[in-house]
């Protein structure tokens, strides 16, 4: 059983406006799946029905065997166990490093406040960043504040990881020290879904790489035959573009 | 022309000003403030919700105590507040709840209305963005609203809401009409009763002016320490 099994999803923004078109997509427990495309193509979309924060009108979305569009679905729970990156950081300005990291194992886990605080302590040494546990996310440079991102989100415990662009906000060198985190968490087993245009981390650790355009998934194809030579028209394009835009 | 002035019946009358009178407007003034931004936080998420009526129900209740004279307000409140609460509670007769209770009640449901559309401007100041994090971390809809939305939201309005504030400070004199002892009833009461019209006209005014000026410029200290490092 795939961890993510997106199933002929259709959505539309209003009546004239299909932003996704049955779209199917499975990631398998483990598994690091990117997923790329020209602007407006719908892959934020897509990511955010996964967790539930965008609703969908047609076809099924199951995580780990829960499905995600059932009306009765306990949505916040569902979501505590599921990690989202988001392009912006979407940090809380208000809390301290230390407590973004706290807030929601403790709301949303019941996790004590030691319990929590040992955690958050333990995933900032991780990524590198334990001596800035008393700052505010504004006192950070945008790559660390990513890294902060990614720490609150690994310290739910979560059994799969979304990613959407998590670098296309970062100054050019400080992308690295993102995808270096993210590199080693798929290297542990991660299960992760990752839109980006960072074709370097999808050869490194990508299993798949999907190809949307227009909303619709126009490719999916192992790593090695989607940088081999992609079947479609529009993925070759693309990826002659974005390959040449990194160089 | 001060020469005639006796400024002397202010120390003579000093307790019942500020004591009785000015202690009155500033416990009114603390209390339908709390009151009114209680209530105006739940109108304003009620007027941001996405339920069906609820927004609308709130809306209409802002709009109509916002095209009210507020000292109509208070007068009707101090004549239908006891007939409301025999309604409620299914009294026998129309409960009994003394001047200082009417204008609480009153000041804090009217303040509400300018309240809530401070605060809803706050809560939609709030980036989309902090939401989805909020719930994508596992957040219900009042886990985002109490620790995500509010706490920043009230950090940027600080200073609008304690300049509405300063306002029903000033406003709380309208409980003359209902002739409640407040500092400007007193210092009417003191003029009659001593015949020192002017001075005691020109004493209340200013402390107004000097409280509501101590309190704007405080605020401005306020709006600079409480910015949120972005
Ligand atoms: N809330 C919305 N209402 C209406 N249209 C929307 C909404 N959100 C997105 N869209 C439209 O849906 C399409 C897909 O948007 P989406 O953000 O999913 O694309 P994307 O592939 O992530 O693009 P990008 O690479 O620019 O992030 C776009 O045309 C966008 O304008
Ligand atoms: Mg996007």
């Amino acid at each position: 059983m795939p961890m993510i099994e997106i199933a002929h999803v259709s959505k539309w923004y209003n009546p004239t406006f299909q932003v996704l078109k049955d779209c199917t997509l499975d990631v398998a427990k483990g598994e690091v799946v990117v997923v790329c495309g020209p602007s407006g193509s719908g892959k934020s979309t897509l990511i955010k029905c996964v967790n539930g924060l965008e609703k969908i009108d047609q076809g099924t979305i199951t995580v780990d065997g829960i499905r995600v569009d059932a009306p009765e679905t306990n949505l916040p729970k569902l979501r505590a166990r599921v990690g989202m990156v988001f392009q912006h950081f979407e940090l809380f300005p208000h809390l301290s490093v230390t407590d973004n990291l706290c807030l929601a194992q403790m709301k949303a886990l019941g996790r004590s406040r030691d319990q929590a605080v040992a955690k958050a302590m333990a995933l900032l040494d991780r990524v590198g960043l334990k001596a800035h546990a008393r700052k505010f996310p504004g006192q950070l440079s945008g790559g660390q504040q990513q890294r902060v991102a990614i720490a609150r989100a690994l310290a739910m415990d979560p059994i799969a990881m979304l990613f959407d662009e998590p670098t296309s906000a970062l100054d050019p060198e400080m992308i690295q020290e993102v995808l270096d985190v993210m590199v080693d968490l798929a290297r542990e087993g991660m299960t992760m879904m990752v839109v980006t245009h960072e074709m370097g981390f999808a050869r490194s650790v990508a299993h798949r790489v999907v190809f949307m355009d227009q909303g619709e998934i126009v490719e999916d194809a192992p790593k090695a035959e989607f940088f081999g030579k992609p079947r479609s028209e529009r993925a070759q394009t693309f990826l002659s573009r974005v390959l040449v835009a990194s160089h | 022309m001060f020469s005639d002035f006796d400024f002397d019946v202010i120390a003579r009358s000093a307790r019942y000003l500020l004591v009785d009178g000015l202690g009155f407007t500033l416990t009114l003034t603390a209390l339908a403030t709390a009151g009114g931004v209680v209530f105006g936080t739940l109108l304003a998420l009620a007027r941001l919700s996405s339920l069906p009526l609820l927004p609308r129900v709130a809306g209409l209740y802002v709009n109509v105590l916002r095209s009210l004279p507020l000292v109509l307000v208070i007068f009707w409140f101090y004549f239908l507040v006891p007939y409301i609460g025999q309604w409620t509670t299914g009294a026998s007769r129309p409960i009994q709840v003394g001047a200082f209770w009417s204008a609480l009640i009153t000041f804090t449901l009217f303040e509400a209305a300018y309240f809530c559309e401070i605060i809803r401007a706050g809560i939609q100041s709030i980036p989309r963005g902090q939401i989805a994090a909020g719930q994508a971390l596992g957040l219900t809809y009042a886990q985002v609203t109490t620790t995500i939305v509010l706490p920043q939201a009230f950090r940027t309005m600080l200073p609008v809401l304690l300049t509405q504030t300063i306002v029903l400070f000033q406003d709380t004199s309208l409980v003359y009409v209902i002739s409640i002892t407040d500092l400007l009833g007193a210092a009417a009461k003191v003029a009659q009763r001593d015949g020192r019209l002017v001075e005691m006209y020109l004493f209340a005014a200013a402390i107004y002016f000097v409280i509501s000026l101590t309190a704007s410029l405080l605020v401005k200290r306020l709006q600079a320490r409480i910015a949120i490092i972005r």
